[in-house]
C-alpha cells in the first residue's frame, strides 16, 4: 500500500468526480447520447458491484446474476402494467422478490461448490428466464413496455434524465459504500475467510453456510435494485435482460475491473460498455474482436484494471 | 396409447441427443478439469458444416461425414490455440475464456453464413416412417437418431473401458502428472479427447439440424440442458450423463405433451393453458433441485468416471 496519492487513488477520485460532473458536460455540449450511455453504465455497474460481493469477496461463482436484473425489472414492469406506479410500492416489491429468489436459489446452490455452483446458478437463472418468457399476460417473449416511470414525491421526477442519472449514481455510491462496510465487518471477514478455506472456517466454529447464504441474498437484493433502475431507464422489460449471456457480461465486468476490489466493478462496467460502443463503431461484427480480447485478458491480464492501477491484490 | 408410445420415443430420442452433448462436456471436465461453455458453439458448427457440405456434395451421408471431420478438426484447433493454456487455471478463467469463444464463434458464423438460418433437408430414404410395432408408425429419421446415439454410447463405453486409449484417458483423469511422467504424450491425449468431445457435440448438432432450423445461438439453450444433465448425473461420469440425459429427455418431452392435461384435472381450462408452458419448462430444473437436495454431488459421482 502506497500513500494517499497513489496512482490508483488519484485515478479513482478523478473518475468519480467525472461521473458526478458528467451532466454538466452534457448540458454544455448537448450530447444526450452520452448521458443515456452513462446512465446505463452506472446501473450495470451497480449490478456488477453486487456480483463482486459474492464473486470477488465470497468466492461464489454465480453465473445467474442477471436473473435478479430481470426479476427486479419485471417487478416494476408488472406493477406498472397493473396500474401501480408508486415507486414506494414498486421498488420494495422488486427488492423483496429478488431477495426471495436469491434465498431459494442460494439455499439449494450453496449446498454445492465449484463447477456445480456455476452450472446450477446458471440453470436456475435460465429457469427464471423461461418462466418470464412464458408469462403471456405480460408480453411473454416480446417483453413489456412501461408506460410511466416509478413515481416518488414531488420534486423528484425520474422522467427527467439528469435527475434519473443522479438517482442511479447516488444508489451506486451507496451500494459501493455498503459493500465496503460489509466487507470490512466481522461478517465480511467470515465471508472472505470461507473463500480462502471453508473447511477451516467451519472447524473454528463458523456456520459458513448461513453466512454465505446471507451474503448471497444481500447481493441478489442489490442486483434487484439495479433491475428496477434498468426497467425505468429503458421503459421496457423483456426476458432478454435476464438471458444468461447478460450474467456473463456481469462476470466480465467484475473480472475486467478486478475481483475483490471495491471500485473494480465500476472500472469494469465502464471499460466493457465503452469498449462495446467503440468496437461496434468500427465493425458490425464487433464481437469477433471482443471474444478473443476476452480470452487474452483471461490469459495475460490477471488482477484486472484495478490490479493494473497498482493495488496489491489479496486472494 | 399410440401417441403416448410415440411421445416416449421422442423423449428417448431427445434424451440420447442430449447425451451426446453432455458426454463431451463431462468427458472434457472429468479428464481435463475444464469447464467448456463453448461446447454449444461446436454443436452449432456441426449443424452449419453439415448443411454446407451436404449442399456442396449433394449427398446427405457425405455431408455428415465431412461435417464430423470438420468439427473434430475445429475442436482440436481450439484446444491447441486456447484451451491448452487454461489447464490448471481457476474455473472462473475457463468460464470467461470460453464465454469469449462463444462470442467469437457466434459472430464468425454470422460473418461466414449470414444472419439468416440454414436448413438441412433429409434424403428420401430417411424422410419416411417405419412401422415399429403393429399399428404404430414412427419417423425413420428419429429412429435412426436413436440407433446412432445408442451405437455411439456403446462405442464410448468400449473406448473408455476396454481400449488402451481409454485406459490412458482414465489414468489421465485421476493423475495427469503421473501419466505424463510415465512417458505418455499427455498433450496429444488431451487434444484427442477435446476433439472427440467436439465431434460428439457436432454429431448432436448435425443430427438435430434437419428437425430444427440451423441458426446462430442454437447451441446455447441446449447447452444449459447439457449442464443440467451433467449436474444431475454427476460431473465427470459418462454413465451418469447417460441416465440423466434419458431422464431429462423423457421428462421434458412428456411434460410438454401432457402437463396441460394433468393441470386440467385440478384447475380450470384457462389456468391450465396459461400455466402449463411455464411450469413444464420448470420440470427438469425441479428434478435438478430434488437431486441436489438428496445427492449434492449428482447421481453417479462416486462411481466410475
Amino acid at each position: 500500500m502506497s500513500g494517499w496519492l497513489s496512482t490508483r487513488n488519484v485515478a479513482t477520485a478523478v473518475l468519480l468526480l467525472a461521473l458526478v460532473l458528467l451532466p454538466v458536460y452534457v448540458e454544455l455540449t448537448g450530447s444526450r447520447f452520452l448521458l443515456t450511455l452513462f446512465t446505463r453504465i452506472v446501473i450495470l455497474a451497480l449490478a456488477a458491484v453486487s456480483l463482486n460481493l459474492i464473486l470477488g469477496y465470497g468466492g461464489m461463482m454465480s453465473f445467474g446474476h442477471a436473473a435478479y436484473l430481470g426479476i427486479g425489472g419485471y417487478a416494476v414492469g408488472m406493477l406498472a402494467f397493473e396500474g401501480v406506479y408508486s415507486g414506494f410500492v414498486q421498488w420494495p416489491a422488486a427488492l423483496a422478490v429478488s431477495a426471495l429468489f436469491a434465498l431459494l436459489i442460494g439455499a439449494l446452490s450453496l449446498r454445492t461448490r465449484g463447477v456445480y455452483f456455476i452450472m446450477i446458478t446458471l440453470a436456475f437463472a435460465q429457469m427464471a428466464y423461461y418462466i418470464v418468457a412464458g408469462l403471456a399476460r405480460y408480453g411473454g417473449d416480446d417483453g413489456l413496455t412501461i408506460q410511466k416511470r416509478s413515481e416518488f414525491f414531488a420534486p423528484l421526477n425520474l422522467s427527467n434524465k439528469v435527475q434519473f442519472y443522479y438517482v442511479c449514481l447516488t444508489l451506486l455510491f451507496a451500494s459501493i459504500y455498503l459493500v465496503w462496510r460489509i466487507v470490512n465487518s466481522r461478517f465480511g471477514m467470515v465471508i472472505q475467510g470461507s473463500r480462502s478455506n471453508d473447511t477451516r472456517m467451519r472447524a473454528i466454529g463458523f456456520p459458513t453456510y448461513r453466512y454465505k447464504l446471507t451474503c448471497f441474498v444481500i447481493a441478489g437484493t442489490l442486483c434487484g435494485l439495479a433491475g428496477a433502475l434498468l426497467a425505468n431507464h429503458t421503459d421496457f422489460v423483456s426476458p432478454a435482460m435476464m438471458y444468461w449471456t447478460r450474467s456473463g457480461d456481469l462476470i466480465i465486468m467484475v473480472v475486467l475491473g478486478g475481483m475483490g476490489s471495491i471500485f473494480g466493478p465500476l472500472f469494469g462496467a465502464i471499460a466493457l460498455l465503452i469498449l462495446e460502443e467503440a468496437l461496434s463503431g468500427i465493425t458490425e461484427y464487433w464481437q469477433i474482436i471482443l471474444g478473443p480480447l476476452l480470452l487474452l485478458v483471461v490469459l495475460f491480464g490477471r488482477g484486472g484494471i484495478d490490479g493494473l492501477l497498482g493495488k496489491v491484490r489479496h486472494g | 396409447m399410440t401417441l403416448f408410445i410415440e411421445q416416449c420415443l421422442n423423449g428417448l430420442q431427445f434424451g440420447l441427443l442430449l447425451f451426446l452433448l453432455a458426454a463431451g462436456l463431462t468427458l472434457v471436465f472429468g479428464i481435463m478439469d475444464l469447464v467448456n461453455l463453448a461446447h454449444g458453439s461446436l454443436y452449432m458448427l456441426g449443424a452449419y458444416f453439415a448443411a454446407t457440405f451436404a449442399a456442396w456434395t449433394d449427398s446427405f451421408v457425405l455431408g455428415v461425414v465431412l461435417a464430423l471431420g470438420a468439427t473434430l478438426l475445429v475442436g482440436m484447433a481450439v484446444e491447441i490455440i486456447a484451451m491448452r493454456r487454461l489447464y490448471g487455471r481457476d474455473h472462473l478463467d475457463h468460464v470467461l475464456a470460453t464465454f469469449g469463444l462463444i462470442l467469437f464463434f457466434d459472430e464468425l458464423v454470422r460473418l461466414v453464413w449470414g444472419p439468416s438460418g440454414m436448413s438441412l433437408s433429409l434424403p428420401s430414404w430417411l424422410n419416411t416412417s417405419v412401422r415399429i410395432l403393429p399399428g404404430i408408425d414412427y419417423s425413420a429419421y428419429k429412429l435412426s437418431i436413436i440407433i446412432v446415439s445408442l451405437a455411439v454410447a456403446v462405442f464410448l463405453y468400449f473406448l473408455v473401458m476396454r481400449t488402451r486409449i481409454g485406459m490412458l484417458i482414465r489414468a489421465g483423469a485421476s493423475n495427469r502428472e503421473m501419466v505424463g511422467a510415465l512417458g505418455v504424450n499427455i498433450k496429444l491425449l488431451f487434444t484427442i479427447v477435446f476433439g472427440l468431445g467436439a465431434a460428439l457435440a457436432g454429431l448432436a448438432g448435425l443430427m438435430q439440424a434437419p428437425i430444427l432450423t440451423v441458426q446462430i445461438g442454437m447451441g446455447e439453450n441446449i447447452l444449459i440442458l447439457a449442464f443440467v444433465i451433467t449436474v444431475i448425473g454427476g460431473i465427470g461420469s459418462i454413465r451418469g450423463a447417460f441416465v440423466a440425459a434419458i431422464l431429462v429427455g423423457l421428462i421434458d418431452t412428456l411434460g410438454r405433451a401432457y402437463f396441460t392435461d394433468l393441470l386440467r384435472l385440478t384447475f380450470t381450462k384457462e389456468t391450465a393453458a396459461t400455466a402449463a408452458p411455464a411450469l413444464s419448462s420448470m420440470l427438469i430444473y425441479l428434478l435438478m433441485a430434488i437431486v441436489l437436495v438428496i445427492k449434492p454431488e449428482g447421481l453417479f459421482s462416486a462411481s466410475g468416471k
